[in-house]
């Protein structure tokens, strides 16, 4: 909402200043959005002389002007007006000057090969008046101050004050709305505004009718003609009070509409009363109705939106915008004025269908205050009789609805309840009154009256928040926190989630945060057999589901970094994956991609390309850390599609195999193809949070006793020959399955396969620690324990010692 | 006697300007091996008259403590120089790099949850979540935004179904009616999370983090809302002296609503949170409305309270100096290798916030 303190002093009586003005307004409520100064720029219009006039070589209408601009500076300009003479005082505007009618901005242009420093300006090209013809002619006077700047304060324009307004106020829409606001807060006085009505015998003769039917948008629609008009321009101090709030005048009728509608928040509508069909019916659409509105666009009705129309058919969409069958124009001589209210939900229901936005839509899906009918009409139709002549009939009012005013009975204790301060009672009297609403004591509590212009207000609770709004917030007084605990702040959960956030970080992963949504043809590579999430409304098709899978994003950004000339990178991100489109339907994962090489150019250590056993490490060790025992993890081959199928495992916290604690591999071949990857390795992990055990032991209960032994211990090496598709795991597991208290320490310490080793199998070595608490082993009891491990691993995985 | 003497100097004299180590363990074992020289004079104590044997085992032992020490301390000598020798001959350039080592990085907004976490554990709040899709009741309606509310236009609202039932929540606020929903008052929680609105500009990205926060209990007034929200600002930028303001707004759910702003100045470009007299508004606030409580069954006339609603990544952009949000999710590895964190950097209670 654009305003001018000049405008709001039409309705305040106030000593204050513009700097209060902003305060006040923002304390209020009515935040300041932005002020534009309009004066910053204008000081650079200076009065100058012209001392020569010579005749451009290439324009007959064109003169290059030398002019005198103090400081002893002279310039050269090229100015077409015929008054442009030498000795003439007049004023230049500098290059980078705005020029303010065309907010274009001077440069050094040459014109028609003739350079010019600047222009000479007209009164309509500084927006002082719609003079155009000519040069400013200023009096030889002003001869004194060439150099100086030719508006002096006093003669700049009110700044240009943006006003975000809060969707509950539509009375703050309107100048008036705001100066009671500010009237009420100890900003001056409103002026009170009764306005005399004007008396005619002359009948409404156009038929009004609103049809009852079922959703039927208007309630009321008010009406007067306006006969023998000549719509002209708009008289200087209209125009000029629109375009202070930057609004572009159009013509009298127009202007004059526009004008009460920013005044009082009233939205008219004139129509050229001769092109009306017989009579008006405000009804609702039917189907397929068609009819081009103001903005030259036709628009297809669909059924049941709010019309006004005549016998031919639609003329305009109530409370949004007309047609041009009906609208005024300069020789329009007829005017019917509308002034009607029309229901909020109604207005927003046919915009959002045909996505329309008017500033009258604005207003009435905000709510107008219905009691403002008669003196929009009122206000605007003198003005039109004013400026454009004409006789006015009388106000025609249909409704199918009355209006009332509502009631609240409010205790007045309450404000203070809230609030934490104390007003009286009478100090909250007097601002509710000045704020239009009516009080009655009524035993304990007050009985008011809400004003018609004042949608927002239902319920004790906003007469609140009215009081503390306008006695200030700073009122309020800071009361400082106990610092006092009852519940933890973190649950197991999110502590497990911070923990496995900071652990793979630590592992060199930088964390990333990425959209929650992806690019569907991405997120298909990785959603393995997961459904498709669809947004219906998407910002972009890049971003068109939600994700299935952290993946797809982070590949997207790996690409990303590696164009950026990055070779060796590893990120990970924390985050939701969907399962489905309802709430819940998501799951938390830890997500890492690593690409590149380890090592790379170093004079130590040999490069080698990241591998399946990295992401192994990272994955393991993390939920190490996290507390999981390493000795019950289950890891086998099954993993999604988008994993390299021979290089890629699943982890289960322990062999019951409950719930998948993660996965990790190398990323298939075919997507780095697919998306046009290119990297020397690209390996990566998922660890699906919510499958993890929480713990319901504390760090205490989860130390057991301190125990170990002090006899003899013995390592041994076993080297077994197996078929190749026996997996390691199954190895380790029976040797530990002999003996877990006198085994420990089972350790692979190489795999070979090749020669000396029949096809299809491979070599395996273990060593093992063999250890009693109980004694110290003498060769007989190690005898037999080798004996039962190389019986184990033979009977178990099909394996042969290798003697 | 004089044997002994001769014996002596013949072998110091021998040992004097040896240093070579094969020389000096050669003289060592012609004295003290097994048929030494001085091995064998010690064979001969028992065949000498007992008056002499005394003396002449005295003198003997002398001579072998003598000899014995100056080699001794020939040999260290020799052997130190070896080593010395050795070690020269090992010397490298130290200044070549160490083996790589690699260390992640906590993004900044993560660390400014954990940091905000952290503030508000320390007066009791504890933190809930609620999940990114949403139903329309939880994040419009039961939160007092009626169905004609600006607010619900697909402008701003990413759906995910034609009736518009499911939908990514456009605030942390439904947290508040599913944590009510679920409990009984008194409530105290903060609910950190991802948010999404289909905006997008150079200020607006369409997803985006917010703490939300309730406080629900007997007797909460606005006093109590303003002591929390200035407690955490002075903490969370770890100032002193930082000038607040609150001043009236709207939203549906709270009821009065406030916006609070913060002091701040430019300097050298760069945004001074303080005592500036430019103000930055970095969250909305108020009572909460009696129709949200309501909603969720919760006796209005008993329990009050205040919530808030705070945008991190704006936060984390002050704090740190952060100029474009859009860069919090472009993935750039300058950059999230530039703002991140070190894990080890946890915030907390006891350590502050900054290392």
């Amino acid at each position: 909402m654009k305003i001018t303190f000049d405008w709001l002093k039409d309705h305040l009586k106030t000593n204050l200043k513009e700097k209060d003005l902003l305060e006040h307004l923002t304390n209020i409520g009515l935040e300041v959005e932005s002020v534009e100064s309009l004066s910053a720029d204008v000081e650079l219009f200076k009065i100058a002389k012209i001392i020569k006039v010579e005749k451009h070589p290439n324009a007959d209408r064109l003169k290059i002007c030398d002019v005198n601009i103090g400081n002893k500076d002279v310039k050269k300009v090229v100015c077409g007006a015929d008054n442009a003479r030498q000795g003439l005082i007049t004023v230049y505007a500098p290059p980078n000057a705005t020029i303010p009618k065309t907010e274009t901005k001077l440069t050094v242009a040459k014109i028609r090969g003739v350079t010019s420093y600047g222009m000479l300006c007209s009164e309509s090209e500084l927006n002082l008046s719609d003079e155009s013809e000519g040069i400013i002619e200023l009096s030889s006077k002003l001869e004194k101050k060439i150099g100086e700047s030719y508006f002096s304060k006093s003669k700049l324009k009110s700044n240009l004050i943006d006003l975000s307004i809060t969707p509950n106020r539509p009375d703050c829409l309107g100048i008036r709305g705001i100066a009671r606001d500010l009237s009420a807060s100890g900003f001056g006085k409103l002026i009170d505004q009764k306005e005399k009505k004007f008396n005619s015998k002359i009948k409404q003769t156009l038929k009004v009718k609103i049809t009852k039917e079922k959703g039927q948008g208007c309630s009321v629609f008010g009406s007067c003609l306006i006969t023998n008009v000549k719509n002209t321009e708009s008289p200087k101090w209209l125009k000029n009070k629109l375009i202070s709030v930057g609004q572009k005048p159009i013509s009298a009728i127009v202007d004059i509409t526009n004008y009460v509608m920013l005044d009082i928040n009233r939205p008219l509508h004139a129509y050229d009363a001769d092109k009306i069909e017989k009579r008006i019916i405000v009804r609702n659409s039917k189907s397929g109705e068609e009819f081009t509105a103001l903005d030259n666009k036709k628009y297809k009705l669909e059924k049941g939106m709010c019309v006004i129309s005549d016998n031919k058919g639609v003329l305009g969409l109530g409370g949004i915008i007309g047609g041009i069958r009906s609208s005024t124009e300069f020789d329009t001589k007829n005017i019917l004025l509308e002034s009607a209210y029309f229901d909020p939900r109604s207005i927003r229901n046919t915009a959002k269908k045909l996505n329309l936005d008017t500033d009258a839509k604005f207003r009435f899906e905000r709510g107008i205050d219905p009691l403002s009918i008669e003196q929009g009409l009122n206000k605007a139709a003198k003005l039109i009789k004013e400026i454009c002549g004409g006789e006015i009939s009388k106000i025609d009012i249909q409704k199918i609805e009355t209006f009332k005013l509502k009631n609240i009975s409010f205790k007045p204790d309450l404000f203070e309840k809230i609030s934490g301060f104390k007003i009286s009672l009478q100090e909250m009297v007097k601002i509710l009154e000045d704020l239009g609403f009516k009080c009655k004591n009524e035993k304990k509590n007050l009985r008011l009256t809400i004003p018609s212009w004042r949608p927002d207000i239902l319920q004790e609770i906003d007469i609140v928040e009215e009081l503390a709004r306008i006695s200030g917030y700073n009122k309020i007084k800071i009361i400082d926190p106990i610092k006092k605990r009852k519940k933890p702040t973190l649950n197991k959960s999110q502590r497990l989630f911070h923990f496995l956030q900071r652990s793979v970080a630590s592992k060199g992963y930088l964390e990333a945060i990425t959209w929650s949504f992806t690019d569907s043809s991405y997120n298909n590579h990785f959603k393995d057999s997961k459904k498709e999430i669809k947004i219906v409304n998407p910002i972009s098709s890049e971003l068109d589901v939600l994700r299935n899978s952290i993946f797809s994003n982070l590949v997207m950004y790996i690409n990303k970094n590696l164009d950026r000339g990055f070779k060796d990178l590893s990120i990970f991100e924390i985050g939701p994956i969907f399962t489905g489109s309802n709430p819940g339907d998501q799951n938390t994962v830890v997500c890492g991609l690593s690409a590149g090489k380890k090592s790379r150019l170093s004079w130590i250590e040999k490069e080698r390309n990241v591998d399946v056993f990295d992401v192994k490490r990272d994955v393991i060790q993390t939920l190490i850390e996290a507390g999981y025992n390493s000795d019950q993890f289950f890891i086998d081959n099954k993993t999604p599609n988008y994993y390299h199928p021979g290089k890629s495992g699943r982890i289960f916290l322990n062999r019951g195999k409950d719930q998948i604690a993660a996965y990790f591999g190398e990323i298939h071949p075919n997507i780095l193809k697919k998306i046009d990857l290119k990297t020397d390795a690209l390996v990566g992990f998922e660890i699906f949070i919510d499958n993890l055990k929480l713990s319901n032991k504390t760090l205490n209960d989860q130390k057991t006793k301190f125990s170990f032994s002090d006899y003899q211990k013995s390592e041994r090496d076993f080297a077994f020959v197996v078929n190749k598709d026996v997996n390691a795991q199954d190895l380790i597991n029976a040797v530990s399955s002999v003996d877990q208290d006198l085994l420990s320490n089972i350790k692979i310490f190489d795999v070979y396969e090749g020669d000396n080793i029949p096809e299809n199998q491979k070599s395996i070595a273990i060593s093992v620690t063999i250890q009693s608490s109980e004694k110290t082993l003498n060769e007989t009891d190690l005898e037999k324990i080798n004996n039962s491990i190389i019986q184990s691993v033979e009977n178990k995985t099909g394996a042969k010692i290798r003697s | 006697m004089s044997d002994l003497k001769k014996l002596k100097d013949e072998f110091l004299s021998k040992l004097r300007g040896k240093s070579n180590l094969s020389e000096i363990n050669q003289i060592k074992s012609e004295l003290f091996g097994k048929n030494g020289l001085i091995s064998t004079q010690f064979k001969k104590i028992g065949t000498i008259a007992e008056s002499e044997k005394k003396k002449f085992a005295s003198d003997l032992n002398i001579i072998k403590d003598e000899l014995q020490s100056l080699i001794n301390s020939k040999i260290n000598e020799a052997e130190n120089t070896e080593i010395n020798k050795k070690l020269e001959q090992e010397r490298i350039d130290i200044t070549l790099p160490e083996r790589s080592f690699v260390r992640g990085k906590i993004h900044p907004v993560s660390q400014t949850i954990d940091e905000i976490s952290s503030i508000f554990s320390e007066i009791g709040f504890s933190v809930e979540e609620g999940p990114d899709v949403e139903n329309e009741y939880n994040n419009f309606t039961a939160l007092n935004t009626p169905e004609n509310h600006p607010a619900r236009d697909m402008h701003d609202t990413f759906y995910l179904d034609e009736k518009k039932q499911n939908l990514l929540r456009t605030h942390t606020s439904p947290v508040q009616i599913r944590t009510m929903i679920k409990d009984k008052p008194p409530f105290k929680i903060i609910a950190p999370g991802r948010t999404y609105r289909s905006d997008s500009d150079q200020t607006h990205a369409p997803m985006f983090h917010q703490v939300e926060g309730l406080h629900i209990d007997k007797d909460i007034n606005m006093g109590h809302l303003k002591g929390c929200l200035n407690y955490f600002i002075k903490e969370f930028f770890e100032v002193d002296k930082i000038k607040m303001r609150f001043r009236p707004s709207h939203f549906p759910f709270t009821e009065p609503s406030a916006e609070v702003d913060i002091g701040y100045e430019m300097k050298d470009g760069k945004i001074i949170v303080g005592e500036g007299d430019q103000w930055l508004e970095i969250l909305g606030c108020g009572m909460v409305h009696p129709n949200v409580l309501k909603n969720v069954n919760v006796d209005a006339a008993k329990y009050q309270g205040y919530a808030f609603g705070i945008g991190i990544d704006r936060l984390a952009m002050l704090k740190y100096g952060i100029n474009d949000l859009r860069a919090f999710f472009d993935c750039d590895y300058r950059w999230l290798s530039h703002f991140g964190f070190d894990p080890l950097d946890v915030p907390s209670n006891y350590r502050g916030l900054s290392r």
